[in-house]
């Protein structure tokens, strides 16, 4: 069976991996979709970063160490969101006294 | 065998874990569950030879960036539930149809016959060999300050440039 799926060098493991990936980030979406907490919805998008993350490795170990070369500079540039994104939500919350993204409608039409 | 049913485990764990985090209404069970993603994601990249990546994803992000999160909403005071938070059917609707269409590529790949990859190294062996010759950092380590080390110094200029905005984000204006 494994061999119709085009990712046969992946080994079971790794196949698991990459279908827990695109399962975490099908998560992450539908939780930005469906959230209105600003909160929730950054932490939301960690979890689809995070599952980026998964694939990446998973095919590192098919590939050669890339893969997590890249994980490396994931994690740097998701903390670097994380701390200005908070730092956005304090501010704004500072302004509104709420997180509430349907509040915040200035950029929208 | 157990390698397979843990690393099946941690698979369910990180899977079931992401869902209860996105219906969560209190934001502080949201965190904890989110950590237990983590906590799962980490398990699987120690079992496909990441031992570097899954030691700084339980630092970085199920310690120190989750840690940031709980000090936010402790912060703002935002520690209860709010029923206005989940969006009504619409919203409902949308993220039915991000699932279905998700599950329909992850079947379309399960039963369709796609390309069989053309070559490939078998799994693992080549990084495992590279993680005994050099040792489980020196694998991550030379190529980051080989290859990659221009994009490392400009990795460093973007986390300067996150803590001057955060700085200025964060202050109060009249101060």
């Amino acid at each position: 069976m494994s061999q119709s799926l085009g990712l046969a060098g992946l080994g079971e493991p790794g196949l698991i991996a990459v279908f827990v990936s695109a399962i975490l980030f099908a998560i992450g979406v539908i939780g930005v979709m469906i959230r209105r907490n600003a909160i929730i919805v950054f932490m939301c998008i960690e979890l689809m970063l995070n599952a980026a993350n998964i694939a990446l490795v998973a095919f590192s170990r098919m590939h050669g160490v890339e893969g997590q070369i890249f994980v490396f500079f994931v994690m740097a540039v998701a903390a670097a969101e994380a701390a200005v994104g908070l730092a956005i939500i304090i501010a704004i919350f500072r302004h509104y006294e709420v997180v509430d993204l349907d509040r915040f409608r200035l950029l929208k039409w | 065998m157990m390698y397979d049913f843990l690393f099946q485990f941690f698979a369910a764990t990180a899977i079931l874990a992401g869902v209860i985090m996105v219906t969560r209404k209190n934001p502080v069970s949201a965190v904890i569950f989110l950590v237990v993603v983590f906590f799962a994601t980490s398990g699987m990249f120690l079992m496909l030879d990441a031992h570097y990546i899954a030691a700084i994803n339980l630092i970085l992000y199920g310690g120190a960036i989750m840690v940031l999160f709980l000090f936010v909403i402790m912060l703002l005071n935002l520690g209860h539930t709010d029923s206005e938070d989940l969006r009504g059917p619409f919203g409902g609707l949308i993220g039915g149809a991000v699932a279905i269409g998700f599950l329909g590529l992850l079947a379309r790949l399960l039963v369709g016959d796609a390309p069989a990859a053309a070559s490939v190294v078998p799994a693992g062996e080549a990084l495992r060999a590279a993680t005994a010759e050099q040792g489980i950092i020196g694998v991550v380590a030379r190529p980051l300050f080989g290859e990659y080390f221009m994009v490392l110094q400009v990795t460093g200029v973007l986390l300067l440039a996150a803590i001057v905005g955060t700085i200025l984000l964060a202050q109060r204006k009249h101060a």
